[in-house]
């Protein structure tokens, strides 16, 4: 049914919205950046930054990408649940997405 | 006018219906979901089913708001293969009753074996009395694998998929379901599921056919008004009435009314 939108509506919208977003997610990297534990990583950061490669990369379809990016993408059962809940990224290697 | 056709009421209180009235709830449907913790017996199950069938209708009316419900063991609590059968065996004397639109939330949580089997053995339940089937696909990294899972398993035990709805698609699992043949739900649900402005760009990008909104309330950080907000947000991009209509009434009325036990006022 498309978007009965035009950009500048679009723009008008959502814009402030979005902007706080893309702030909080800027501070949110600035946090994990100050915090004290050695060693740093954070697989779930790592898919978080990966992730906005596919969001500045200009093509459509970028949420859904996103998820994809983030999803496990093995076709088999596991043996036996692990846990009741969910993590939100599968761990990413940089060479797949660097 | 709207019906929030997956809502777990039994974790909201009686403001909520109050609230839910106020916003143009008519109908809902509660699937039966995992308490926050693992009931012990099969006999809380009993208690559950109970209250599902029993109070949370009468709680509803207070606010003429019409109460159906949908029975299962949750895959969150389909580890233990033995317990869910137990359940399993109790569920068909809970059938008679007239508010029971059919098996759910059933599927998958971390996509183990032994959920697999519990999926199987409850689809082959609903199949065996010809009721709907209301699916709960995965969480975050789990849900891609699951949905595909799960379709696999309603298509080798030979579920019509017009009387299947899979809900919590997001933006990587709306096609393949439609395409599919089910019907799919959207949850709007804080974090972790759609927002209202999502839900609407699916709808804008993938239509409006087989396709509902929900807000899978619950004893989570959850939104029992989040049908309404995603209506509004329709309206504020510009949609048409008869579309907002559609996604929010039409269309679960449609798919509940297979039944033949779903009631709703005709809308305004």
């Amino acid at each position: 049914m498309g978007t009965p939108l035009t950009k500048q509506a679009v723009a008008d919208l959502y814009f402030l919205e979005h902007r706080a977003k893309v702030l909080d997610l800027a501070a949110f990297l600035d946090r994990f950046d100050r915090a004290s534990e050695p060693g740093g990583e954070d697989f779930r950061v790592q898919a978080l930054t990966a992730a906005l490669g596919l969001v500045l990369d200009g093509r459509p379809d970028r949420a859904r990408r996103v998820l994809e990016l983030w999803s496990d993408h093995s076709k088999e059962p596991i043996e036996r649940a692990p846990m009741k809940g969910a993590l939100g990224a599968m761990p990413i290697h940089a060479k797949d997405h660097p | 006018m709207y019906i929030d056709p997956h809502v777990h009421m039994v974790s909201r209180t009686t403001d909520d219906y109050q609230r839910m009235a106020l916003a143009g709830c008519v109908a809902i449907t509660e699937p039966a979901f995992w308490a926050g913790y693992d009931r012990s017996t099969a006999q809380g199950f009993h208690d559950y089913f109970r209250m599902l069938t029993d109070f949370e209708p009468r709680r509803a009316a207070q606010f003429g708001i019409r109460h159906h419900t949908w029975l299962c063991i949750n895959p969150k609590e389909s580890e233990d293969v033995g317990l869910a059968r137990e359940v399993l065996s109790i569920i068909p004397s809970f059938l008679e009753c007239q508010t029971v639109l059919g098996i759910g939330e059933i599927g998958l949580n971390k996509n183990s074996r032994n959920e697999m089997t519990v999926l199987e053995e409850h689809i082959a339940l609903a199949m065996k009395h010809n009721l709907l089937i209301l699916v709960h696909t995965p969480h975050l990294e789990d849900k891609l694998k699951g949905t595909h899972l799960i379709m696999d398993a309603l298509r080798n035990q030979g579920a019509d998929p017009g009387r299947v709805l899979i809900d919590h698609v997001e933006e990587h699992t709306v096609r393949a379901v439609l395409d599919r043949g089910f019907w799919a739900g959207m949850t709007l649900y804080p974090d972790t599921k759609c927002t209202p402005q999502r839900a609407a760009d699916i709808f804008e990008m993938h239509g409006t056919d087989r396709l509902w909104i929900n807000s899978a309330g619950d004893w989570g950080v959850s939104d029992p008004l989040a049908v309404p907000k995603c209506q509004d947000e329709l309206r504020r991009r510009g949609h048409l009435l008869e579309t907002i209509r559609k996604v929010s009434y039409d269309n679960p009325r449609a798919f509940l009314s297979q039944s033949g036990r779903f009631s709703a006022p005709e809308r305004a």
